[in-house]
């Protein structure tokens, strides 16, 4: 197999807000963490938003973990609009991490969202 | 008809390009079928996960070896 393959991560594609507030910055982060765990795969959302064809295809019959920074639910309504079923969903404020505009983010509460996606990951096996 | 397959040598990679090849047999077509498997190459093509696949320039599903009837579909939408 060749060394550069990116086949692995393949099974769980993770969607998160990245919204313009510090918890839809730490629902980015925590994507971007994982993904560097291996947990799972960065995808984009904006794809997805845009109808680009090729992203809402290559997420059909895979794990979708949604991370929305809020209840105003952006990533999951986008989800809605294609009719794509969200797997596993996330909302970082109800994991009692309050929503401001202030984009210095705390290291626990990324780690908070990473070790809530891990838990959900596992229990949903 | 020109067929990218987008991979870097690995499993999937090669059973995408054997489906993609018995499906053309099955719809009696022919096409060009390409391997890309440098890295910068799949990277600029927009494949986020290998493999990958396009279909006369469009790219049409990566990061999962798709079925037959999806490889059908995907050829008849660009067969005009």
């Amino acid at each position: 197999m060749a060394d550069t393959c990116t086949c692995a991560a393949a099974p769980v594609l993770i969607f998160p807000c990245s919204g313009g507030s510090n918890v839809g910055q730490i629902a980015n982060q925590a994507a971007v963490e994982l993904t560097k765990e291996g947990v799972g795969k960065l995808f984009c959302l904006a794809g997805i938003g845009g109808h680009v064809e090729s992203f809402i295809e290559s997420s059909k019959g895979n794990r979708l973990v949604v991370i929305d920074g809020c209840p105003t639910a952006c990533a999951k309504k986008i989800f809605d609009h294609v009719n794509l079923p969200v797997t596993d969903y996330i909302v970082v404020t109800g994991l009692d991490i309050k929503k401001n505009h202030n984009f210095d983010l705390e290291r626990k509460d990324i780690e908070k969202v990473c070790a809530e996606v891990k838990k959900r990951l596992q229990c949903n096996l | 008809m020109e067929i990218k397959i987008f991979g870097t040598g690995c499993p999937k990679c090669k059973a995408l390009h054997q489906a993609v090849v018995e499906t053309l047999n099955e719809m009696g077509l022919s096409a060009d079928v390409k391997k890309v498997e440098k890295l910068d190459e799949i990277v600029q093509a927009g494949v986020m996960l290998t493999p990958g696949l396009m279909v006369n320039g469009k790219l049409k599903v990566f990061g999962k070896v798709p079925g037959k009837e999806d490889i059908k579909r995907y050829i008849e939408e660009e067969k005009q």
